[in-house]
């Protein structure tokens, strides 16, 4: 374990910690049983809300209610889980106990407070980093899910990375289009497929997804994959029979799709019946893509942005190349909570380019690009 | 000049307390530590101790942990089981009440154990997230999301809801018993005076507030969450209203992370997040040192009852006993 090889650091290192979110019969507790029994020679603590049918298999396990407790600050996303803040100061407290933690939420939980307990109680935050979101889709019932449920949607869209678990009960059509719709929820997650949640523990633990000197570093490809798997199936598996059309499907159409090549596709793509009928979603992306930026221009803009459309943010990321700046600048964003810092120096073989992407709902995708096209650097008076 | 007596323990020091004239320190991996005169350790909770209060009405420190139980400890280093509601039940607050009266929280249910041996249970809505008794009477107050409620323990009666929005997540009574005082999950302090339900807000802090202390006769209440000890008034038919706080030890680069008021004088011990320790007088601000710098934030201080001697505990295990008069 590398970890013991440096205690000192080790003791000051934050806790990692891993989000389990899925709905009920996803393969949550078969991943975590998973994950608790690979000879990884780690220990874990973990918080359920609920101790299910199947055993867990671990010596620290914490249950506790989800609470919900809404920040007194007038904003109504400012929303921690109260009992989180309790348990992991508890666990906190005592070192050499653990080394990671993984939270296993309901099925009906909205993550989004689950993970903005870990940025904004300034004690959890100073002694754990939340590493990354992970949502269990259940192949053969998310188009049912998603249809009855806005939390389904919501943990998917939350995800850093989702796991399409039991593909052994659809056909290859049916999974197609089950990923083309989680895709089309969330563009920048990373997707795997598994059977009865067999998955290397590389591709769910230690994923650094909040992690600002990591972010969107380790997928160079992360933005371009994420445009191009938006475009592509956003219009196709989503758009099927008119009875699916939910009155949310306007928003889709109102906000989402203004590429005049996404409105010929979907108009196109009425053709009743062949793929699999998957159309209550609510949830869009926004991938915006310019040059370099004023960084004074660019900041108030984002905070104004996530000021007033904070409520309908679920998450946000972002590359930036500033003007006169030597280094890449990272964002990422969780409602109304925004954190953003130099990563790295650009490369010589880099471009130097902006990327944004924005997941939630009603994004006015118009005016987050007229916006985003106004923070351009102006070109140089003095050069 | 005063003289430090330095312990160091292999756990988080949850509470330092003294029983008898003895420093006693409760640790997070659930033991109790009588390091005086030879050290005495008393393993308290299975898996770990998640709260130690003294409770002054019986003399004893009374503890909760991972396992489910209460216990009660005494200056002879003695172990007394009060409650036990099940393995993996986390009993994350606890408090000491008249006549042997012990109150407890776990999850969504406040627990007072009366002297009788009777558990009496009151199911919340939401978290019980601790509970106070007040001064006089078996009157158990308990800080719940949204408010506090006050429940008349020994009896059936319709408990008293006091409401005010956000999460409470810590809660006393002032000595006097005239005002209800509540921690938040925001950086401030929400408070109620009985008679009226009026309410009283302190804020301004940079911090969340987790450690408090009442001065002597109640004339003030001593907080954590700033750079500087914030003291409200207390002494006033109003409590705080409209006044602002006195602010004390105040240190630009560090922040309180504890308090502890002397039993006696206008004076109180304030611990940093850098492990000093100062002693500062209230009418002038005078500043005394009492420990430099450690290795981590101070958790927890208590005067012996002279108030001659300050216990404290930090989160890393240091420890000590620090002797004001030298």
């Amino acid at each position: 374990m590398s970890e013991t090889s440096a205690p000192a650091a080790a003791a000051e290192a934050p806790i990692p910690v891993t989000v389990l979110t899925g709905y009920l019969g996803a393969g949550k507790t078969t991943l975590l049983n998973r994950i608790l029994k690979e000879d990884h020679g780690r220990k874990y603590a973990v918080i359920v809300n609920e101790f299910g049918e199947i055993g867990i298999d671990n010596d620290l396990i914490v249950e506790s209610d989800e609470e919900i407790y809404e920040m007194n600050n007038g904003c109504v996303c400012c929303t921690v889980r109260g009992d989180l803040v309790r348990v992991v100061e508890g666990l906190t407290r005592r070192k050499g106990r653990f080394d990671a933690i993984i939270v296993e939420t309901t099925g009906l939980a909205d993550p989004v407070p689950v993970a903005q307990t870990f940025f904004m109680d300034d004690d959890v935050r100073a002694k754990t980093q939340l590493d990354a979101v992970v949502a269990l889709v259940d192949a053969k019932h998310l188009p049912l899910r998603l249809k009855d449920s806005r939390e389904a949607e919501d943990q998917i869209a939350f995800a850093d990375v989702v796991l399409i678990n039991k593909t052994d009960l659809v056909t290859p059509d049916e999974l197609a289009a089950v990923e083309a719709t989680v895709r089309a929820i969330n563009p920048h997650a990373v997707i795997h497929r598994a059977e009865r949640a067999g998955i290397p523990l590389a591709k769910v633990l230690g994923q650094g997804a909040f992690d600002l000197k990591r972010v969107l570093d380790e997928d160079p490809e992360f933005l371009e994959a994420a445009e191009h798997g938006h475009d592509d199936h956003v219009c196709g598996p989503d758009c099927d029979h008119e009875h699916h059309h939910h009155h949310d499907h306007g928003h889709d159409h109102g906000h989402d799709h203004h590429h005049d090549h996404d409105h010929h596709g979907h108009d196109h793509h009425h053709d009743h019946g062949t793929v699999s009928p998957i159309h209550d979603v609510t949830v869009t992306s926004v991938s915006l893509r310019g040059g370099e930026l004023d960084q004074k221009a660019f900041f108030p803009w984002i905070q104004q942005l996530t000021q007033t459309e904070g409520p309908n943010i679920l998450r946000l990321k972002g590359i930036l190349a500033f003007a006169g700046d030597q280094d890449r600048y990272v964002v990422q964003g969780v409602h109304m909570i925004i954190e953003g810092d130099h990563q790295r120096p650009w490369r010589e073989d880099e471009k130097r380019e902006s990327r944004l992407v924005f997941i939630g709902r009603e994004l006015d995708r118009d005016a987050l690009a007229k916006g985003f096209a106004a923070c351009a650097a102006k070109a140089r008076a003095n050069a | 000049m005063p003289t430090v007596v330095p312990y160091q323990f292999e756990s988080f020091v949850e509470t330092a307390v003294f029983l008898g004239n003895e420093p006693v320190f409760a640790l997070a991996d659930g033991s109790v530590r009588f390091p005086a005169g030879g050290e005495r350790v008393v393993a308290a909770h299975d898996g770990g101790l998640l709260a130690a209060r003294h409770d002054p009405h019986g003399k004893r420190l009374l503890t909760s942990g991972e396992d489910g139980r209460v216990v009660a400890l005494g200056a002879d280093a003695g172990v007394t089981e009060i409650a036990s509601i099940g393995k993996s039940k986390w009993i994350n607050a606890v408090a000491g009440g008249p006549s042997g009266s012990v109150g407890f929280a776990c999850g969504r249910t406040a627990y007072v154990m009366l002297a009788g041996g009777v558990l009496r249970e009151f199911p919340h809505a939401r978290s019980v997230e601790d509970v106070a008794f007040a001064p006089k009477g078996i009157r158990i107050a308990t800080a719940r999301y949204d408010g506090a409620s006050l429940y008349f323990a020994a009896t059936d009666t319709t408990p008293v809801s006091l409401e005010w929005k956000g999460a409470h997540v810590g809660i006393d009574f002032s000595p006097d018993g005239r005002f209800l005082v509540t921690t938040m999950q925001e950086n401030a302090l929400h408070g109620w005076r009985l008679d009226d339900g009026k309410h009283m807000r302190m804020t301004g802090y940079p911090a969340k507030v987790k450690g408090w202390s009442w001065s002597a006769k109640g004339k003030f209440l001593a907080t954590t969450g700033a750079p500087a000890a914030i003291l409200w008034p207390f002494a006033a038919k109003d409590g705080p209203m409209g006044k602002a706080p006195l602010e004390l030890g105040t240190r630009g680069n560090t922040m309180v992370t504890s308090v502890a008021c002397h039993p006696a004088e206008d004076m109180l011990a304030i611990g940093y997040q850098d492990g000093m320790i100062l002693a500062v007088r209230f009418s002038d601000g005078r500043e005394a040192l009492l420990r430099r710098e450690g290795m981590s934030p101070v958790r927890t201080m208590a005067w012996d009852k002279a108030g001659a001697r300050l216990a404290f505990g930090c989160e890393s295990g240091e420890a000590g006993l620090v002797d004001i008069q030298g």
